[in-house]
């Protein structure tokens, strides 16, 4: 395909502070292809992209549209040179139809009902030309997600966009609806526009992109024709060394149960359930994975089983004691008298407190413990020697206990959970999606430490979104949808069968 | 690497300096307009404020009001609580140091009587924020809200008790009888040899807010609570994670943030008035707000600011005695400057200086 690019960029640098976030970006995307820009968290991607879309102004260098010097200095002039954007996090009012929700920026008048009719036609030649079938009259709360995005698209697209930006669009979706999410880049494709995609997910950028460029510290590292590349020369690029892809790991010895769930209900504040009657028992020596899209009722299972969220009922078995949740209120405190560990979903908002010093996230929920408080005073030699130990066997970068927790890069940020929750030798470890926002290297690491904990005989709840690391790491598989558990799966499990429990179909009978 | 690091002393040292010095300055501008000239006044008011041994008296005296309640925006501040009530806890803290004096005064010396004062003056000032505390841990009532109430109603409260039950019998004042010796905190000159503070009240409170100071230090950043406190004060989530009741940090803080404030009373009542009387607090718990802001909400940066807005109160006194053009008022719209250049203002010079010792060192780096 020849002619002019849809996108140059020529030498982008943009600094912020001290951290050089893009460093001579060079980019050529052409004309009706699908690009994808692949790297680890903080590689720069999001910069870029907010760049061209106009979020951020570039220190220097020079942005080249269809053959044109342009400067981008908002997203109305992005939206007017025919960039569109669309986020991992929907800019969707929820209360709104979908055509509302559409004109919203673009009302064309003061009066609505002139531009309403008009746009009612614009959004159904769009159906029809890329198969972008939504109900203009449905509320936006109403749809699920997959359909939300497509509202989005349908957005960008009403508004003349010819070239798309796609930022980790599959964060949120089944794997069914991410299927169906590349069929209509296809379609766009195919249609002549041009697509960018962003995301840190290999297979996604060999499933469907033509050409993919990788990123690594601010830095562009290497452009590749899809065709011409491999996963692990992907990898490679990505991370700067090569990476095991897959977990190694023995045969499972499960052995006695260490917790188990009994019939287990939860209400949110709203007083929707959230957990619907969940039973399940985790053995020492084994790692239960959950898997499920986000939002099914995984996170609220994980905080009540840590003692953060109230049952309305159901029973609790570990480490001895059967505790009924209707009856008896647990907190986190209790539970980590009881041997249980948790490593939060979110660590920012829930693991770390990101303005303390390193050491002083290193006993965050232990600091009653007699080892580093006498009741009274804090024992900071005790705290800080822990702390120097962590950093060592965890390999946590800087090695340096002082240094602000937000300071550290989002793998060693984890790490500094995971040591800590770890290092006190729980029977039992909840894991919150352990590597999301984790550069690969990292991954392998954390990977490796479950696994040793497991072959430690203690048992493991993991909770992830990453079908991938369900399947490497857990030796059973649940599936949770809508608040349920709707099926049971061993680790051989191909994908396209959890995808059809995660969406809800039920599978074949097992 | 964060963006916004600076090295301490720029964070400590010089961002309060260059907020100061621009209250300064527009406070000259003002001075200039109304026709007089800047540098005289501020000779004046450096002079009214430190010259002589009287002015360091109400310099020091004025100070220690401002350490208690800097103290107590303070502490409530690292749970991430804004204690506006600290004017209407110091203010029923007088209650409870009156309380003291009235009953012991006339029977036990004044050392005997001062712990007991310290105890009233904490308890009330700590009942008076236990309130609002106990609203917004349990019913999220905004304590911002509740607080500035309670000083309303601790105000009206005050001159309730002292007209109809505690005012001194047979007289037009609403104000106690005078307490005897032994409800007395000794001044300063008295057992410091060689001091002169003339007539200035400075009072063995001053010695108590030092040791306050101390206290604070070690309940932030070296006991269990004051780590709860801090947890819960920069994440909530985080807090309640970690097994850390809400409910309990949010009222133990404001009991500790609460019986600060109202040890400023031992100041006021017990060291200067030995009396209680109708409004004397005057502004003082507002102002702790300014102090704890641009203490950093930590003591030895509190003892500073006290000691400025001190300096502040004495040399403006003096300045409106001096100059008659520039009034109390005008020493008001000076303190209100330094009030929104050190407080509101804050952040104003921080974006500049975080660039300018970014590019220092991303420079150092390159030639490094």
């Amino acid at each position: 395909m020849n002619g002019t690019p849809a996108i140059e960029l020529r030498k982008i640098n943009k600094r912020f502070g001290p951290v050089h976030a893009n460093r001579n970006i060079d980019l050529v995307v052409k004309k009706g292809s699908i690009h994808g820009i692949i790297g680890e968290n903080g590689a720069g991607k999001s910069t870029l992209m907010s760049i061209l879309y106009g979020f951020y102004h570039a220190d220097d260098g020079d942005i080249v549209i269809n053959g044109n010097k342009v400067s981008i200095p908002d997203s109305k002039s992005a939206i007017s040179l025919g960039i569109g954007m669309v986020h991992q996090h929907f800019m969707l009012v929820d209360n709104f139809s979908v055509l509302e929700n559409v004109i919203l920026g673009a009302e064309g008048g003061a009066r609505l009902a002139g531009g309403v009719d008009k746009a009612r036609q614009e959004l159904r030649r769009l159906e029809e030309e890329y198969e972008l079938r939504v109900d203009p009259d449905a509320i936006v709360q109403d749809l699920p997600v997959g359909l939300q995005q497509r509202v989005e698209i349908l957005k960008a697209l009403f508004r003349g966009a010819d070239i798309l930006i796609l930022d980790e669009p599959t964060g949120v979706l089944t794997p069914a609806e991410a299927d169906h999410l590349f069929k209509i880049l296809e379609v766009l494709r195919d249609e002549g526009k041009t697509v960018l995609l962003i995301t840190h997910k290999l297979r996604e950028i060999m499933a469907i992109t033509d050409t993919v460029s990788v990123m690594r510290r601010g830095e562009m590292v290497a452009t590749r024709e899809t065709s011409q590349t491999s996963m692990s020369e992907l990898a490679e690029l990505m991370v700067g060394r090569s990476v095991l892809l897959r977990v190694e790991k023995e045969q499972a010895q499960p052995s006695d149960t260490v917790l188990a769930i009994e019939n287990l209900t939860v209400t949110d504040s709203r007083g929707v359930q959230v957990v619907k009657d969940v039973s399940f028992e985790v053995r020492a020596g084994e790692i239960v994975g959950i898997a499920g899209v986000s939002g099914n009722g995984q996170s609220e299972l994980l905080e009540t089983l840590a003692g953060i969220r109230r049952a309305t009922s159901g029973t609790l078995r570990i480490g001895g004691q059967v505790i009924d949740l209707a009856d008896r209120i647990i907190d986190p405190a209790e539970m980590r008298q009881l041997s249980m560990g948790h490593v939060p979903e979110d660590r920012h908002r829930m693991g770390l407190v990101t303005s303390f010093p390193e050491y002083e996230n290193a006993i965050l929920g232990y600091h009653h413990d007699p080892e580093y408080s006498n009741g009274v005073f804090l024992d900071l030699a005790a705290i800080k020697k822990t702390a120097q130990t962590e950093i060592e066997r965890y390999d946590i970068r800087p090695p340096n206990p002082l240094l602000k927790t937000a300071n550290f890069s989002g793998g060693n940020q984890q790490k500094i959970v995971l040591a800590r929750e770890i290092e006190r030798d729980p029977q039992v470890l909840l894991v919150g999606q352990p590597t999301r926002g984790v550069d690969i290297g990292a991954i392998e690491f954390i990977h490796k430490r479950l696994i040793e904990m497991r072959d430690a005989a203690k048992g493991v709840l993991l909770v992830s979104v990453e079908l991938d690391e369900i399947r490497g790491l857990s030796d059973r598989i649940l599936v949770m949808f809508d608040g349920r558990i709707v099926g049971e799966r061993g680790p051989d499990a191909s994908e396209g069968e959890l995808g059809l429990l995660m969406a809800g179909v039920e599978g074949e009978a097992s | 690497m964060n963006a916004g690091q600076l090295p301490r002393w720029v964070d400590f040292g010089l961002i309060p300096l260059l907020n100061l010095t621009a209250a300064f300055l527009v406070s000259g501008l003002v001075v200039l307009i109304i026709g007089e000239n800047p540098i005289e006044v501020v000779q004046v008011l450096l002079w009214g404020a430190l010259g002589f041994g009287e002015g360091v008296g109400f310099t020091l005296f004025y100070a220690t009001n401002f350490i208690f309640t800097g103290l107590a925006v303070a502490v409530a501040f690292h749970a991430g609580l804004f204690n506006i009530g600290g004017e209407g806890q110091a203010y029923i803290g007088g209650l409870g140091v009156a309380f003291a004096c009235l009953a012991l005064d006339q029977v036990v010396p004044w050392w005997v009587t001062m712990p007991f004062a310290i105890v009233g003056a904490a308890l009330a000032g700590a009942a008076w924020a236990f309130i609002p505390a106990w609203l917004q841990a349990t019913r999220g009532s905004h304590i911002v809200i509740t607080t500035i109430m309670f000083n309303f109603i601790a105000a009206s409260l005050m001159v309730y008790l002292l007209v109809n039950v505690i005012g001194e019998a047979g007289s037009m004042q609403p104000e106690t009888r005078t307490f005897e010796d032994g409800g007395r905190l000794p001044f300063l000159n008295d057992f410091i040899p060689f001091a002169d503070f003339g007539t200035a009240p400075v009072n063995l409170s001053l010695v108590l807010g030092l040791i306050a100071c101390f206290g604070v230090w070690l309940l932030i950043w070296r006991t269990r609570l004051g780590y709860e406190i801090r947890s819960f004060g920069a994440n909530p989530t985080a807090a309640v994670y970690a097994g850390i009741s809400p409910v309990r940090t949010i009222v133990v803080t404001m009991l500790i943030s609460g019986g600060l404030a109202g040890m400023m009373a031992m100041n006021e009542i017990m060291g200067s008035q030995h009396r209680l009387l109708i409004e004397f607090v005057t502004g003082y718990g507002f102002v702790g707000i300014a102090v704890a802001l641009m203490g950093r909400a930590h003591p030895i940066g509190i003892v500073l600011a006290a000691v400025l807005f001190g300096m502040l109160y004495q040399g403006g006194a003096e300045l409106s005695f001096e100059i008659p053009t520039i009034t109390r008022d005008m020493i008001v719209v000076i303190q209100g400057l330094v009030i929104l250049f050190a407080g509101a203002l804050e952040h104003m010079f921080r974006p500049a200086l975080v660039q300018f010792f970014t590019m220092r060192r991303l420079n150092a780096a390159q030639t490094g």
